[in-house]
């Protein structure tokens, strides 16, 4: 459903991708994984629109056959892309409900957006309060990617990627978060779980891991890859 | 564009001119002479060194006092595309938009209104144009017109004082609570509407009020200096709230002053908002005379294009255990400029005192501009000063994270400006609010929905 052809970026002239190609298929799950800066959050910016990041002419990212490389991030989120931030800012009075309200360009009637979201704050363990607090504004961590979730499950986007979902959260939301996204890819949604570590992939099964390495995918493999990286690191890979 | 007045003054000013001014509004001899000593200190006063850019003010081609007959005789099609767009887009209502345009001076309110003044009759509140009070409660007008900002105070202060018409007279008993803010009258009222306008507020021991004043649609003027003067004196225990919500057509000086005076353990807040006109300079100040007295001036200011929005406040502590609070959010964009400019004064003897300042700008592109001066002279030893200041650039990256869900920029743009102001938004009148808000994505997107 999404293809990668000779993906290329560069940021103030300083190259962070370097000849990717790969197709995603849908329905499936997958693991970007490599060390600090080979460019995996690049990746994601990438597929969602990020203007600071310029593309040479051959570099192509292709969503359901159409060329999206070039087109803005929220036409990219209508045609069902969706990035879960790393680090996801605070938005001085606008709270997540008031954001989801514009981001569903008033589709969804208030009322049932407001029953939808306390649903999934009820089975991620949001504090309700959170929900009428400005977004992210002096929310923790873990509380900060809850709200990315919770954003993606109202959103339903048919491809995600979860940028360190699991960073920066204790062991039960953790497991919380996991069964959350089990249920929430039902349904035939293409997931990429950019991550560390293999303890979200414990309760996650990724279809394929990838690797990156200096901006290059190096890399791909099934999950037992994920326990070499683990024991041996990236050295060797 | 033809108008039918039945008097109006040459272009200029002079003492001649003053004084037939005041004779066609058959004034008493008293405010007369205060017009032409007014007249007198305007000519002697120097611009202000600071601030914005006054020097293209021609103050010889000036009208300074028209009076019309019913209605001026513009017709809606004459005004600039613009200015049209905007009222259809924020959704006035159709007499009221040709109100305010200029284009009518009169509207049919007096059925809707005639309840809500029956009402404040009954209180004894009394609630009129400044020109009306002057004839019909001299002594209460000759005790306080002038007394906060005389005309010394500053040239667009003397400036008022010599030729000023229309503006709001609102004097509130011991006591009495006015419970609906005085606003709609305001809104559809011809007389309050001017360049010079002269307000004059007072609430007695006790007592409590809201005013406001203005709307979000622009306000056309073909005259390009507003030079207003607003005085409140709030007596012992009363509270008074100012509103204004100022949106001028962007070829107007919009120079105003206004003072409150707030007495023991009574409250004054100004909330002001202003967008619009080529250059603002304004700075709503609370004299804390009395103990246990509480100033708050909550402010917006919006610059783009060419505009430069000087505002600000001024807090002057004079008794003790008195507070007060800033909090003033500009934005800034496409070339915009915003200053903010603030005094705190605690003089001697203001013993345990408390201010609290917080300035916030947001700057939304590389073009535009922001300011601070905040000024702060604290001669007590105990105060209780807080100063926060914050510049932000409208980030890139808060901008993809609102697209990247689908918003579209323009109004991701709006939805961030809305939220930064949202602190003193949220105390604005409901319907105010929702207009500035609507007034705001416009300004962003140039659509509105």
């Amino acid at each position: 459903m999404l293809i990668l052809k000779n993906l290329s970026a560069k940021i103030n002239n300083k190259d962070i991708l370097r000849d990717i190609s790969f197709t995603f298929e849908e329905g499936k799950v997958y693991a970007l994984m490599g060390p600090n800066g080979s460019g995996k959050s690049t990746l994601a910016f990438s597929v969602m629109g990020h203007p600071s990041y310029s593309f040479p002419e051959k570099s192509k990212i292709i969503f359901d056959g159409k060329n999206i490389t070039r087109l803005k991030p929220e036409r990219r989120a209508k045609l069902g892309i969706f990035l879960s931030f790393q680090s996801p800012l605070a938005l001085s009075g606008v709270n997540v409900f008031q954001l989801l309200r514009y981001a569903s360009q008033k589709k969804i009637d208030p009322l049932s957006l407001k029953e939808k979201l306390e649903d999934y704050s009820r089975k991620l363990k949001v504090a309700k309060e959170l929900l009428e607090r400005p977004l992210n504004e002096g929310f923790s961590g873990g509380e900060r990617k809850k709200m990315e979730i919770l954003q993606a499950a109202i959103l339903n986007p048919r491809l995600a990627f979860f940028d360190e979902i699991d960073t920066g959260v204790d062991v039960d939301a953790l497991k919380t978060i996991a069964l959350f996204l089990n249920d929430l890819k039902k349904g035939g949604k293409t997931f990429v779980l950019i991550t560390h570590y293999n303890r979200i992939l414990k309760h996650i099964k990724p279809d394929a891991v990838l690797v990156m390495k200096e901006g290059r995918l190096v890399r791909v493999g099934d999950g037992k890859l994920v326990d070499k990286i683990e024991k041996e690191g990236y050295e060797k890979i | 564009m033809p108008e039918r007045a039945v008097f109006k003054t040459k272009p200029g000013l002079s003492a001649k001119t003053v004084e037939e001014i005041s004779n066609i509004k058959e004034e008493p001899a008293w405010m007369r002479d205060f017009r032409l000593k007014s007249y007198q200190t305007f000519v002697q006063k120097q611009l202000p060194s600071w601030g914005g850019d006054l020097s293209k003010i021609n103050f010889d081609n000036i009208v300074y006092f028209i009076r019309a007959i019913k209605d001026r005789a513009k017709s809606w099609e004459n005004l600039p595309k613009e200015i049209r767009e905007t009222y259809e887009k924020i959704g006035i209502p159709e007499a009221e938009k040709k109100f305010l345009a200029g284009v009518s001076s009169q509207y049919d309110s007096e059925v809707v209104y005639e309840s809500v003044r029956q009402e404040l009759q009954k209180q004894g509140v009394i609630f009129c144009d400044t020109d009306s009070a002057v004839k019909k409660y001299p002594a209460i007008v000759k005790k306080y017109f002038g007394k906060l900002i005389p005309p010394n105070d500053n040239k667009f202060a003397a400036l008022n004082s010599a030729v000023w018409s229309g503006g709001s007279f609102v004097y509130v008993p011991k006591g009495v609570k006015v419970s609906l803010p005085l606003q709609a009258y305001f809104r559809i009222n011809a007389k309050n509407f001017g360049q010079f306008e002269r307000t004059l507020i007072i609430a007695e021991e006790g007592s409590s009020v809201h005013y406001v004043e203005g709307c979000t649609a622009p306000i056309y003027s073909t005259d390009s200096l507003h030079a207003a003067v607003v005085e409140i004196f709030v007596k012992k225990g009363a509270r008074v709230r100012y509103t204004t919500v100022q949106n001028w057509s962007k070829n107007v000086y919009n120079l105003v002053t206004k003072r409150a005076k707030a007495e023991e353990n009574a409250i004054m807040e100004w909330i002001d908002c202003n967008l619009g006109s080529q250059l603002t300079m304004k700075y709503p100040s609370v004299y804390l005379s009395g103990k246990g007295a509480r100033g708050e001036v909550l402010s917006i200011a919006l610059a783009g294009k060419e505009q430069h929005q000087d505002a600000g406040a001024k807090m002057i502590h004079l008794a003790p255990d008195t507070s007060s609070r800033i909090i003033s959010k500009s934005i800034s964009k496409d070339g915009g400029r915003t200053s903010y400019r603030g005094l705190v004064y605690v003089a001697p003897g203001a013993k345990n005192s408390s201010v609290y300042v917080s300035c916030d700008a947001l700057i939304m592109d590389e073009k535009s501009r922001s300011d601070t001066y905040p000024y702060m002279k604290v001669i007590q030893k105990d105060t209780r000063v807080q100063h926060e200041a914050t510049v932000e650039k409208l980030g890139e990256e808060k901008l993809f994270y609102l697209t990247s869900r689908g918003i579209k920029k323009e109004e991701a743009e709006g939805i961030l400006v809305n939220g930064f102001i949202e602190p003193v938004a949220k105390e604005i009148p409901f319907e105010y609010s929702i207009e500035l808000n609507r007034l705001i994505n416009l300004e962003m997107s140039g659509s509105v929905g």
